[in-house]
């Protein structure tokens, strides 16, 4: 199965920040979860795909083609959502109907509207007079209508309500729906990818230290809580990271049958969830 | 069809999905040549991702309850009942096996043993 994007070994380099060899794979029609901490260089990497920074080293293909060399190819093939809005405060919903009609042939006002109805977005009113979680659907709409294969987006959910992110997720399994198409979509609200990512990359400090399916992480992964006396029997080969608190230290590990198996006289090993993986990770060691 | 997802579970949510498909075949609440909705369809009618329900499928699929046509669907296969009632009696065995390990040690007669199973039998 060809693979919708493809990066090897990015690295880019700031002051007092690197990415250092950002691997990443979004299979077709898979939706693909970046998850990390603020300024751990998912906005990067997803800027370094679509081409609008320069990388120091490393490939990027989307559907094998050369980002730089096929850009425009590719582009057609993209529906992009980014942090900063590119629509003007000053147009309406038909407004924007019209501008993106004229600008993409593959424009499906159709679409556009009936879910413009379903999510009852005002069509008159200027878009400075919507709600954050109104101009956040107005933009994955503008990025979804074109038929596009790929949808890249940076942080969609952020600053929304339960509601408001749900009504986003369920446009999102919509679009891949069609087995042709697939989504690479950075998060720090991880509950949102717990439910409808197939598979996680996480990205801390530049690296990427996890990546694997979803169901891997969430049905294998286990977190076990013990005391220090406990954690002193434990081999270093069986935990992946320790957080060290005030009571109890959290021991993340990579497979939590085994785990129990090994060490019958440690019982308390729950089910990890994205939030806790990311805390362990990163005040870990 | 009704599937009911725990979320705060231990059991893998593919683990779920399989479990409840199956009991619908045995309770005849699914029959042969039902068509199954579609892994995609599935995953965002239950909020969870395609490989999740892809994996509850293949399980199916290996297990002999389902059949996949390519670029058709996925369809309950014909034979299945039999095969779950196989599986039933099996681990039917193991309850009973635990249970009269359990009374031999306790010193409890079969009559006994036989008495509670007609009770729980004619309970509902």
């Amino acid at each position: 199965m060809e693979n919708a994007i493809e990066v090897r070994n990015l690295k880019k380099k700031y002051d007092g920040f690197a990415l250092k060899g950002i691997n990443i794979t979004v299979p077709r029609g898979m939706i693909v979860g970046l998850i990390g901490e603020n300024g751990a260089g998912k906005t990067t990497t997803i800027k370094s795909i679509l081409n609008l920074i320069k990388v120091d080293e490393g490939t990027i293909s989307i559907f094998g083609y050369d980002h730089i060399e096929d850009e425009k190819r590719i582009k057609d093939e993209i529906g992009v959502v980014l942090d900063d809005s590119f629509l003007s405060d000053y147009l309406t919903v038909a407004h924007v109907d019209k501008v993106l009609s004229s600008l993409y042939e593959n424009w499906d006002s159709k679409l556009f509207f009936k879910y413009i109805e379903s999510f009852k977005l005002p069509k008159d009113k200027m878009i400075k007079d919507f709600s954050s979680g109104m101009k956040m659907k107005l933009k994955v709409l503008a990025a979804i209508c074109h038929h596009h294969k790929l949808l890249i987006l940076d942080e969609p959910t952020s600053g929304l309500d339960p509601v408001a992110r749900n009504e986003i997720l369920d446009m999102f399994q919509e679009f891949i729906e069609d087995e042709e198409n697939s989504i690479l979509v950075s998060s720090h609200i991880t509950t949102d990818l717990e439910h409808i990512a197939d598979y996680i990359i996480y990205i801390s400090d530049g690296e990427v230290v996890i990546s694997k399916t979803k169901d891997e992480l969430l049905d294998k992964y286990g977190i076990v809580r013990c005391t220090k006396d406990e954690y002193s029997s434990i081999s270093k080969d069986d935990y992946v990271k320790c957080k060290k608190n005030r009571y109890d230290y959290e021991l993340l590990v990579e497979d939590r049958q085994v785990f129990k198996n090994k060490y019958r006289n440690l019982d308390v090993i729950d089910k990890p969830t994205l939030e806790e993986i990311m805390l362990i990770f990163v005040k870990g060691e | 069809m009704d599937i009911i997802i725990s979320n705060s579970s231990n059991e893998p949510i593919y683990e779920q999905i399989r479990e409840q498909i199956k009991n619908k075949i045995v309770a005849s609440e699914l029959s042969p040549g039902d068509r199954l909705p579609s892994i995609r369809t599935l995953a965002k009618d239950l909020r969870v991702s395609v490989i999740t329900t892809k994996s509850a499928y293949d399980d199916l699929e290996r297990e002999g309850f389902v059949e996949t046509i390519p670029s058709k669907g996925t369809y309950v296969a014909a034979k299945n009942r039999e095969l779950l009632r196989e599986e039933q009696l099996k681990k039917i065995e193991k309850l009973i096996e635990t249970a009269v390990s359990l009374a031999k040690v306790s010193l409890i007669e079969k009559e006994k043993l036989d008495e509670m199973i007609d009770i729980f039998y004619e309970e509902d």
